[in-house]
């Protein structure tokens, strides 16, 4: 399921020319197998499908996708939906048409070429970016050799954040009561005065988010019949959105895989002509 | 300087002789690249060939990137997502000409630090040194530059930084501020986008003709190497000894170099495309909110490491402040010492006193050398941490002994150092790694250090 937690420091920085002010905000990401991983990870089409139904059924009650068109649902290397599908998904939304009705505009169905709708709440960051504007921690000591080894971590995060929901600690209870919610994984919320000891170091990982636990476990029942876990459909719609936020993914790696290779056959080429030209001036003809 | 003696373009036919009268163009590509090069350069010798490379790629790349992107701050963002996802190919030349960039930074750090070694910039080289500080310059210019274009919020906010500091020069700081950004109330808008935009697409062509100056430059005095001695220009057949030409003996070297360079770029490129860069720039700029940690992009950690070393608790800070009735206050002494970081590096030349131009023959120099250089990496790093606890002092200890390496160890180690004797000549350096077969046996080759 995971491999390990990894605790990790983000410092806030508030940054004016020669003064600086920091704090140091403990944030819990627990260090998740995605499929997409290393070199030669892909996205598991069938994950991303159900990513995509979480998605549809609890996220997007408030948060939108708005660079992601419904035709992308079809791509190759994402969740691939057969096209008949992915235009019955569209259908399913209406979109403002501005052209529409005299130029006053009106709502109309959705096509394959529009965009998912922007998030309806204000607060609600739109998500189709959100696997990749969040690093899961840069560490250790800012080195970032774990993204090195583990990957950017923006998909940990999520599926992180989606888990890190936890009873308020017991510091939390003896100060004003704070606006929001717990999560252990959430680095830019409100944090209590009481939690916060003589150092200026926070006791509890996470601050207080504005969000309420959206997943719990066994929210959607899968078609094909995978378990809907909290740990599970956490991960789907992590994986489905770092599909959002990169949704060439495959195709990049496969580019990558073939310079390489070809540049190393190049190389070695290069090095015994480099070796043959050189011979009989370093008197080895 | 003459240049070094070797045999020049001669047109046979009577068609090369007709364009030769008239324009010696083939005459000028032969002498370049028959260029004589001496033939003990090692391997830290390629990476002009890597930064031409780059050079080239971010123009051709950052040419097909114009056609798609928007220079307008409700569209850059998107129309940068739009070449992501649309644009045939677009991701691949996207992250290729993202990751371009610290390519172009690597190789130009080994570059430099190649030539502070091997002495390089000592005479008759200043010129080319010179020349070269100016490119690196404009380099971070354009690299800055560009980091704006896609309109993230690290690349609003970093331009707040950046912009910040100009603002911090006295009396006509806040002018100067406003000038650059183009608004009246010096807001980062519409106006900074556009200018940037078309500084960016400008500089790299300016960098493309200082780079024929800069050949142009090394080409007249020759290459140094990494014995420091100079080809022999008594005649031809004596600089003959000491070099071989450009073309084949270099370009194939210099290419099988390449070529394993750009497969680990291709790696980074195909498998970790993000790696060296900011999350914070995937989220659409927003005046309204200030990212947690803003942190330039890696290049420019040592120098912002010095920036912000100097801070009000510093007495040297302090007393210059007190000393120019507080008109130099510490946020612009920052600014002077990081700029001023790039101009005592600019001077090596004529702060380098030793007689020996190659650090291989100077043992005290070495050491400096390579504390300096573990300095520079120990700059980066700290330049990425929070300004508390222990990194002030740290960034602090880093910055003075960057100044102090050019302002006093370099002039003091020429007097106070016994340098090593250098090889006469260096084909006797090529010999010494390379023994000819005199006596019949086969020679045990060694790399060239």
């Amino acid at each position: 399921m995971f491999r390990k937690f990894t605790l990790t420091a983000v410092a806030a920085l508030a940054l004016t020319v020669g003064q600086a002010t920091a704090a140091e905000v403990e944030v819990e990401i627990i260090d998740y197998a995605f499929p997409f991983e290393g070199p030669f990870g892909s996205y598991d089409q069938m994950q991303l499908q159900r990513g995509l139904q979480v998605y549809t059924e609890i996220c997007a009650a408030c948060h939108g996708l708005e660079i992601v068109n419904f035709r992308n649902l079809s791509d190759e290397g994402g969740p691939a939906l057969p096209e008949d599908q992915m235009r019955a998904y569209a259908e399913f939304y209406e979109v403002f048409d501005e052209t529409l009705f005299d130029g006053e505009g009106d709502f109309r169905t959705a096509t394959p070429a529009d965009f998912f709708p922007s998030s309806s709440l204000s607060n609600a960051p739109d998500l189709s970016l959100m696997a990749k504007a969040r690093a899961g921690f840069h560490g250790p000591y800012g080195t970032g050799i774990s993204q090195f080894v583990n990957g950017m971590g923006g998909a940990e995060y999520i599926a992180s954040l989606m888990t890190g929901y936890h009873e308020e600690p017991e510091c939390a209870l003896e100060g004003e009561p704070m606006d929001g919610f717990y999560n252990a994984a959430f680095a830019a919320g409100g944090f209590p005065e009481s939690c916060i000891d003589e150092d200026g170091k926070h006791m509890v990982p996470g601050s207080w988010i504005a969000m309420s636990q959206p997943l719990w476990g066994d929210d959607v029942e899968y078609a094909d019949g995978h378990s809907a876990e909290l740990e599970d459909v956490a991960q789907d719609v992590a994986a489905f959105l770092m599909w959002t936020a990169e949704p060439k993914l495959v195709a990049r790696k496969e580019a990558g895989l073939t310079g390489v290779l070809f540049l190393t056959v190049l190389s070695v080429l290069l090095y015994l002509t480099n070796k043959r030209l050189w011979a009989p001036h370093k008197n080895k003809d | 300087m003459a240049g070094i003696p070797h045999d020049h373009y001669e047109p046979n036919s009577k068609g090369e002789k007709w364009l030769h009268s008239r324009l010696p163009i083939v005459g000028l590509m032969y002498d370049t690249l028959m260029l004589p090069t001496p033939k003990n350069l090692n391997w830290m010798w390629i990476w002009g060939i890597v930064l031409v490379f780059t050079l080239v790629l971010q123009i051709i790349t950052g040419i097909v990137l114009v056609m798609h992107y928007v220079p307008h701050v409700d569209m850059a963002f998107n129309s940068v997502e739009h070449i992501m996802r649309n644009v045939n190919g677009g991701h691949m030349i996207r992250y290729f000409h993202m990751n371009g960039a610290s390519l172009f930074f690597v190789a130009v750090y080994a570059h430099i630090f190649r030539s502070l070694y091997y002495g390089s910039y000592k005479s008759p080289r200043e010129v080319t040194w010179i020349v070269g500080m100016l490119m690196y310059v404009l380099m971070m210019g354009t690299a800055f530059m560009g980091y704006v274009l896609p309109w993230g919020q690290m690349s609003f906010h970093g331009t707040a930084v950046i912009t910040g500091l100009f603002g911090a020069i006295p009396f006509i700081g806040e002018s100067v501020q406003i000038w650059l950004l183009g608004t009246p109330n010096g807001s980062i808008a519409q106006p900074a986008l556009n200018r940037f935009f078309s500084l960016h697409y400008l500089l790299p062509f300016i960098l493309l003709g200082l780079t024929i100056v800069h050949v142009w430059a090394f080409h007249t005095t020759g290459n140094n190497n990494p014995t420091g001695v100079e080809v022999r220009r008594t005649s031809k057949e004596d600089a003959a000894k000491d070099t071989l030409p450009f073309w084949p003996y270099f370009v194939i070297k210099d290419l099988f170099a390449l070529a394993i360079i750009l497969a680990v770029f291709v790696a980074v490129v195909g498998f970790m495309p993000n790696y060296l860069g900011h999350p914070d720039n995937y989220i659409p700029a927003n005046p309204l909110v200030t990212p947690s940690h803003i942190v330039p992009e890696w290049y420019f950690l040592p120098f912002y490491a010095i920036l912000r070393a100097f801070d009000q608790e510093v007495w040297l800070v302090i007393a210059v402040n007190w000393i120019t009735f507080g008109i130099i206050d510490a946020k612009f002494f920052g600014v002077i010492a990081m700029f001023g970081a790039i101009v005592v590096m600019a001077l090596a030349p004529w702060l380098d006193t030793s007689t020996v131009r190659s650090g291989r023959y100077r043992p005290m120099f070495k050491w400096w050398f390579w504390v300096f250089a573990a300095n520079f990496m120990l700059l980066m790093w700290v330049g990425a941490r929070p300004a508390e606890g222990i990194y002030p002092y740290i960034a602090l200890i880093g910055s003075t002994y960057w100044f102090a390496y050019f302002l006093v160890i370099l002039p003091l180690l020429g007097v106070i150092e016994k340098p090593d004797t250098p090889p006469a000549t260096i084909e006797d350096d090529f010999n010494a790694h390379y023994a000819p077969k005199a006596d019949g046996a086969k020679p045990v080759a060694s790399p060239a250090e």
